[in-house]
């Protein structure tokens, strides 16, 4: 089967440059100090983010002069296929986690905040590829809505390479398993800047320099998604602001 | 009671509607000014020549300061504030609070008022009597005293003539994020529906019922023994359903505001408050008042 067929489109009808459908919301919880939804295509992700806060627990864990931040990526038992035995703490979702960290210590401006601890959870609720993009996503979106400061949004997106020439992006678990490598991506969309780029496999040199300009492309075009949602949900609140500026 | 359970399409919009225009607003990253000689203030930073936003809100010019102002974060402290807050730890000389800021508040031995008047002495013996006046997940109100180098706060319960500080006894507490309590002269009110209020400015709202009689240990001693009655404590319910219809909605918590929203919610029983239509209701009728008022 060809992941990309002689018109030009791909398995689920999408061109190659095009993105899955995004769909998300800010606030969907009361609890947590900032949390998000948002849809990628299929996969659908959950994040919550606790903090600033106090360290809890052993108190040698805090640092001077910066934010301990907490990641905690996990897969519902009922997101793939296949029911999962357990939803963290394999070795892939270990793995997750740290990624995670990395995307997200890149933005937080840590050193606001020494002495203290944020907490980041993820929860994929349903997975068709792109789960850490999706996360990433999603944990940027929330930490938007806790009013931690960021030096930018940060945003991922992932690219393959069909037929072993055309480049795609975004793709889906359909192509993530069929396909040749696989590139995931998280970047600073604004200033260009990349934070954590991972290969499934070898990339030729001639198609990597394609593939990642394609995967960035994802990521500004993602950006702009994500910032028109931040900005209706804060417009969503009507009279607030101007109530604030009185105050 | 019947149970309501709906989809997350059939969801209620919460905001009130608004014939102001809408505010320009800020996200992380975006350029606020290009030009040099602006203050750097909260919620902005500085990269090559320019000041940027950090956090997504609106901005607030003051003279040639810039700030961001966010729609909701943690608790930041101002001295004078009243807050309430949970006791987490009991250490040498004094207590961890927990007041929704990013560290602990420290509450010293030597700045809340020990039964047995103003000017005792505290001994050896106060320090292995403090769990007995405080322990962990007591609540308290407070004011805050001093905002410490790392930015923890000091609180005090030394309290003046009319206002109570110290442990807090029967009541309710309700959670609101801090930006939704507006600064006043006073934050203690007992209001006409038969009900006190603490407006901590932390966000954290204390209902209790109407407390009148003298104290004189120092507000360590609470009173678990006689039941609130039920009309008194229907009183408070509905205070609570309605300030969570007003916070749902975002609009400024203060003693007016609630005193409107407990009148517009006369008209529903108290359960029927919590359904997402009716607190849009009370929330636009308050609004509507408000605006009135101006």
């Amino acid at each position: 089967m060809d992941l990309i067929s002689d018109q030009g489109l791909r398995v689920d009808g999408r061109r190659a440059g095009e993105l899955r459908r995004i769909r998300c919301k800010l606030g969907v919880y009361d609890q947590p100090d900032g949390s998000a939804y948002l849809e990628q295509g299929h996969t659908k992700v959950l994040a919550a983010v606790y903090g600033p806060h106090q360290i809890r627990g052993s108190r040698t864990k805090a640092l001077q002069d910066s934010v301990v931040i907490n990641c905690q990526y996990s897969m519902a038992t009922f997101s793939t296929g296949e029911r999962k035995k357990r939803p963290r703490g394999d070795r892939r979702s270990t793995e997750m986690t740290m990624l995670l960290k990395q995307a997200v210590s890149a933005v937080i401006k840590a050193e606001l905040y020494p002495r203290s601890q944020i907490d980041v959870f993820l929860e994929v609720l349903q997975a068709d590829g792109g789960n850490y993009c999706a996360c990433v996503n999603a944990a940027t979106l929330a930490l938007i809505d806790a009013g931690i400061p960021l030096r930018e949004y940060v945003v991922a997106c992932t690219a393959s390479l069909a037929n072993g020439k055309v480049p795609l992006v975004d793709i889906s678990h359909l192509e993530e398993t069929m396909g040749g490598p696989n590139l995931t991506v998280a970047a600073l969309p604004l200033s260009g800047q990349i934070a954590v780029m991972e290969m499934s496999q070898r990339f030729h040199i001639d198609h990597l320099e394609e593939v990642t300009q394609l995967a960035l492309q994802g990521c500004r075009d993602i950006y702009k998604i994500l910032d028109k949602a931040v900005k209706e949900h804060l417009l969503e609140t009507g009279d607030f602001f101007p109530q604030l500026e009185s105050n | 009671m019947a149970h309501s359970i709906r989809l997350a399409s059939e969801r209620v919009d919460f905001s009130v509607p608004s014939d102001k225009a809408p505010p320009q607003l800020f996200t992380p990253g975006m350029v606020i000014s290009q030009e040099s000689g602006f203050m750097r203030g909260h919620g902005t930073y500085g990269e090559d020549d320019s000041i940027k936003a950090s956090v997504a809100g609106i901005v607030d010019r003051v003279n040639k300061l810039v700030v961001i102002k966010p729609l909701k974060s943690r608790y930041n402290g101002e001295i004078g504030d009243v807050v309430v807050g949970r006791i987490t730890e009991v250490q040498q000389k004094r207590w961890k609070v927990d007041t929704n800021a990013r560290l602990d508040a420290t509450l010293f031995l030597y700045s809340v008022n020990l039964p047995g008047g103003e000017l005792r002495r505290r001994s050896v013996e106060d320090e292995q009597m403090m769990r007995k006046y405080l322990t962990e997940g007591d609540l308290i109100s407070a004011e805050v005293q001093n905002i410490n180098s790392d930015g923890s706060l000091s609180l005090h319960t030394r309290s003046l003539k009319n206002i109570k500080y110290g442990k807090l006894g029967q009541g309710m507490l309700i959670k609101v994020f801090p930006s939704l309590i507006k600064r006043q002269k006073t934050h203690f009110h007992n209001l006409p529906c038969g009900a006190s209020i603490i407006l901590g400015n932390n966000g954290f709202i204390w209902i209790s019922p109407v407390i009148n009689a003298e104290e004189e240990h120092g507000g360590f001693t609470i009173n678990l023994e006689d039941a609130v009655p039920k009309s008194v404590r229907e009183v408070m319910v509905r205070l609570r359903n309605s300030i969570n219809a007003l916070a749902a909605s975002k609009i400024l918590l203060f003693d007016t505001s609630i005193q409107y929203a407990y009148d517009q919610s006369k008209k529903y029983s108290v359960v029927e408050l919590l359904n997402p239509e009716v607190m849009l209701d009370v929330a636009v009728m308050t609004q509507h008042q408000l605006q009135m008022l101006e």
